[in-house]
Parts: structure tokens; sequence; C-alpha cells
């Protein structure tokens, strides 16, 4: 309040910018959400904290900051229900606990059926969702005109809207107050927050780590997390292991902002629109990936075209609105779309990854459940399933299908 | 726009073709370890730099060939037959 009141000038810095300590109990690579999520709730949880997040660029620059800030759980296997829903429930308390208002809006998010096979894929998705304790509730054509009436509805739409279904818990959160949040509070309990500090090696002893080599010198740590998101192969090559992992480019755009015109999120898997409003008024359009490796952060020119022009069948009024900004971001995509968050094959180096494109919403969990495994060595409940070992047993949670957008 | 000089019909849009991911993996023999056959299905060294991968052109000849990009670039260093060696 001071701050706004005076023009802006009495801010104080929100959260610490360390300097590296020669030595920590525990090292997180990566401060994206998820990374800053980590070192929270080691502190918070578990009491450990002697902690660095080493982030190569500035937190919350990554993926984080470049997301369609969606939150929902509406998962088909009861693993990643499990999962995600604890997610979406740390979510709705986490301004309370972070004091920081991470700006969540349970607008609800609605996923179109244009078919008659799609109506039925829908009923069975939302079946299981209700099966595993996770609202959903089936739309017919005029509850879905009813909730968001800028949809072209008419018979010669292009792709006909027969229904959909909702998670009314889902919605959008403020993706860079997450960051902020989850860092204001970490650094509050004593966490050091290290930004342009790039980790270059792994030090290591007996097949053990021991330490990282860093841009800002040699910093010891017999723990270390790696939270990397698209550039955890990467890292992973540094330390001597491999990862089932494909890195590629995820779009999303903004036009400029206008008056309310959406107030739920969209989704059409068949078109391939993933649409919502921001407060500022921004419509902000998710696409689809750029199907090859790609370390770039631009996504391609057909990929945005394609995504607009379904947007635009199902929005005709939004053609006339002017795109703002396209951005990408590099996405870690596993074969069954579903995490990886446990130990690697190098002793002391553990690793969350493998969110692909649906990161953000998964920011508290992954936070909560690494922190766990490394505070204690043991996996977490919720992470259990999700172990690199699954690729060698065969024991994959192919969320591929259920998880909302084809990747 | 990226561009790939397909080796039957020339430079064309990247949109016209589709990526079959990482080259030239070989097979195990059938009676391998799951974790040697897992290796083999899930796990790729997804460089940042240069990736030998394979492409079709699918909206044109429907030839696969090989690739070698740079993966933060996207430049083309090498085109090359779908059964012959990295150059």
């Amino acid at each position: 309040m001071r701050g706004a009141f005076s023009g802006h000038r009495q801010w104080s810095p929100a959260w610490r910018d360390a300097k590296p300590k020669s030595a920590y109990d525990i090292i997180i690579v990566g401060g994206g959400g998820h990374g800053l999520a980590t070192a929270y709730y080691l502190a918070k949880n578990h009491g450990i904290t002697n902690i660095a997040v080493l982030e190569r660029g500035w937190i919350g620059g990554g993926n984080t900051g470049r997301n369609t800030t969606v939150v929902r759980s509406n998962y088909l296997y009861p693993e990643s229900a499990r999962l995600y829903d604890f997610s979406l429930k740390l979510y709705e308390g986490l301004s309370q606990t972070l004091n920081f208002n991470i700006m969540l809006s349970q607008r609800g998010m609605v996923t179109l059926a244009h078919s008659r096979h799609d109506l039925e894929a829908m009923a069975r998705w939302a079946n299981a969702m209700l099966m595993n304790g996770i609202d959903a509730d089936l739309l017919s054509r005029e509850q879905v005109h009813a909730l968001v009436p800028a949809l072209d509805l008419s018979s010669q739409a292009r792709f006909p809207i027969l229904g959909g279904f909702t998670q009314a818990r889902g919605g959008t959160a403020r993706h860079d107050a997450v960051a902020w949040g989850y860092a204001r509070a970490a650094s509050a309990l004593g966490v050091d927050i290290v930004q342009n500090c790039e980790v270059q090696a792994f030090v290591g002893a007996n097949g053990r780590v021991v330490g990282v080599e860093t841009n800002q010198g040699r910093i010891r740590s017999e723990r270390i997390g790696i939270a990397a998101a698209g550039h955890s192969s990467v890292l992973a090559k540094l330390a001597g292991f491999r990862l089932p992992v494909t890195s590629y480019a995820l779009q999303a755009m903004v036009s400029e902002p206008v008056k309310p015109v959406l107030d739920t999120v969209i989704l059409s898997p068949a078109t391939g629109a993933y649409v919502s409003q921001s407060d500022k008024g921004e419509v902000v359009i998710g696409a689809g990936l750029d199907l090859f490796t790609s370390y770039a952060q631009r996504g391609s020119f057909s990929v945005m075209q394609n995504t607009i022009a379904g947007t635009l069948e199902l929005f005709p009024s939004f053609s006339r609105l002017p795109l703002l900004r396209q951005w990408a971001g590099i996405v870690d995509v596993v074969q069954d779309s579903s995490p990886i968050i446990g130990p690697t094959p190098v002793g002391g180096i553990y690793i969350n990854c493998g969110w692909g494109t649906g990161g953000f919403k998964a920011i508290p969990v992954g936070g909560w459940t690494f922190a766990h495994v490394l505070a204690t060595g043991r996996n977490h409940d919720l992470a259990e399933p999700f172990q690199l070992d699954r690729f060698t047993t065969g024991k994959l949670i192919d969320e591929a299908a259920g998880s909302g957008i084809s990747h | 726009m990226m561009q790939l000089a397909c080796p039957w019909c020339g430079v064309r849009d990247e949109p016209e073709f589709v990526c079959g991911g990482t080259t030239s993996i070989a097979r195990p023999a059938l009676d391998t370890s799951d974790q040697e056959w897992g290796e083999y299905l899930f796990f790729r060294d997804n460089p940042k730099g240069v990736h030998r991968e394979r492409w079709r052109h699918a909206y044109g000849c429907g030839q696969w060939f090989n690739v070698a990009r740079d993966t933060v670039t996207h430049e083309v260093l090498s085109v090359y037959g779908i059964c012959e060696p990295a150059p």
C-alpha cells in the first residue's frame, strides 16, 4: 500500500538476491516455479534452510514466465489425478500460505466436444475424474452457450459445438506471482536465491556428487536437485546420465487488452485452441508443439497460424484483435506425458522433470514432492509411480490421452 | 520459417515435412535386458546443439532422409540419405 501511494518509489525488494556461499546442505539447479517451490517446502516442511537455488538467468524467466497460466487437475489415471489435484488444492490456499497474492481465479475450464465421438470420450474422461474424486460436469450445447456466449454455436460453424465438460475448480493464476511468492517466502526462511549462476559441471567422487562448478565458482553440496524443464537433458549429460526426455518449443501468444469477453478457460482439443482472458484483458492463446527437437524459444510460424485459425473458428469476433506478443518455452516431453520426480543413476543427484507442456499447474506439488525426496531420501507417496525406472519396467502412466492437449 | 532440402524435391518449407526424431538408433537383440530395451525405446541424447534426426517429406514425395540440424539455431548442417552414415 505504501508503495502504491507514493508513486511506486518506496518498494523494498521482495526477496534477497544472494551471492553463493562455498557449501550448502542442498543445491537446487533451476530457479523456476518448481525449483523455488522446492526450496520453500524444504525450508517450511523439513526445516532445511541451508539451501541455494541456482538460476542461470533470472528467476521465473523460463517456462514459469512463458505458460498460459492455467491450473487444472482434469487427468485420467488415478496416479496423475492424485498428483495434480494435490497441486490444485495447494494452489487454492497458496495466497494465504505465502502471504502473497497469486491471483488465483477459479473461473472454470471448459473442454469442447465437436462430434459424437468427442461427447463419448468426454463422458468417459469426466467420469474418470469423478471416480478419482475430482469435480467434473458434463455440459450440453445450451450450457456451453450460456457459459461462453462469444463462441460460434451456429449450425454453420466449421467445428460445430455439441457440448463439452467443465472442471469448475480449474482456472488461472498469475504466473510471475507464483514464482515471486515462493521466492519471497523461501528467501524469508533463509534460502539463498542466486541468479546469473550457471551450472557448468558436476563435481563427483566415488560415483556420488559432491558439488557443482558454476560461473560464480565451485559450490559444495552432497545433495543436488535438478529442476530445469527443457534443459534437463543438458544437465543430465553434464552429470553423466540420460533421460527419456525430448525438448520441444511450445508457443503462446496474447492479443492487445480488451474489455472482459471470456470468463472461463476454453480448450478445444480438435482445433488446438486453448484460450483464456487475462485479468489485464489480453486474450491468451496457447498453441501446440513444434514437433521437432528445439532449444530455440521462438516457435514456428505455421504452428501459430494453425492455432490462430482454430481459435478464430471458435471465436469469430476475435478476428480483429491484433496480437501483441508471441513467444515460446522449451518443454521437456516424456513418452507418457507424465513427470519424473526422484533419484537419478548418480548418487546424490535428484531430478524433477518431464512435466512437458503442463508444468505450471504442477508447481506446488512438484516442489512439495521434490522437497520430500531431497530431504528424506525417500520418494513421496504421490511421486512413487513417477520414477525413472518406469521406463525399464514398462509401467508407464500414459496421460497423452488424458492430459487435455495433444502432445 | 525453417526450410529443409529434400534430396528428391529440393528446398521446401518445414510444414511439408514430419520429423521422425533421432536417427540411426540401433535396435538391440531381442534377448537383451529390460534396462537396455528401455534405453532403446525411450532414452535419448536430446542434445542442445547438433542433432542427427530423420525427416519425411510427408506432403511431397513421401521419402525419408537424414538431417544434421542445430537445435538452437535450427541451421541445417547436412542432409544425407536414410541408409547413409552420418557425414
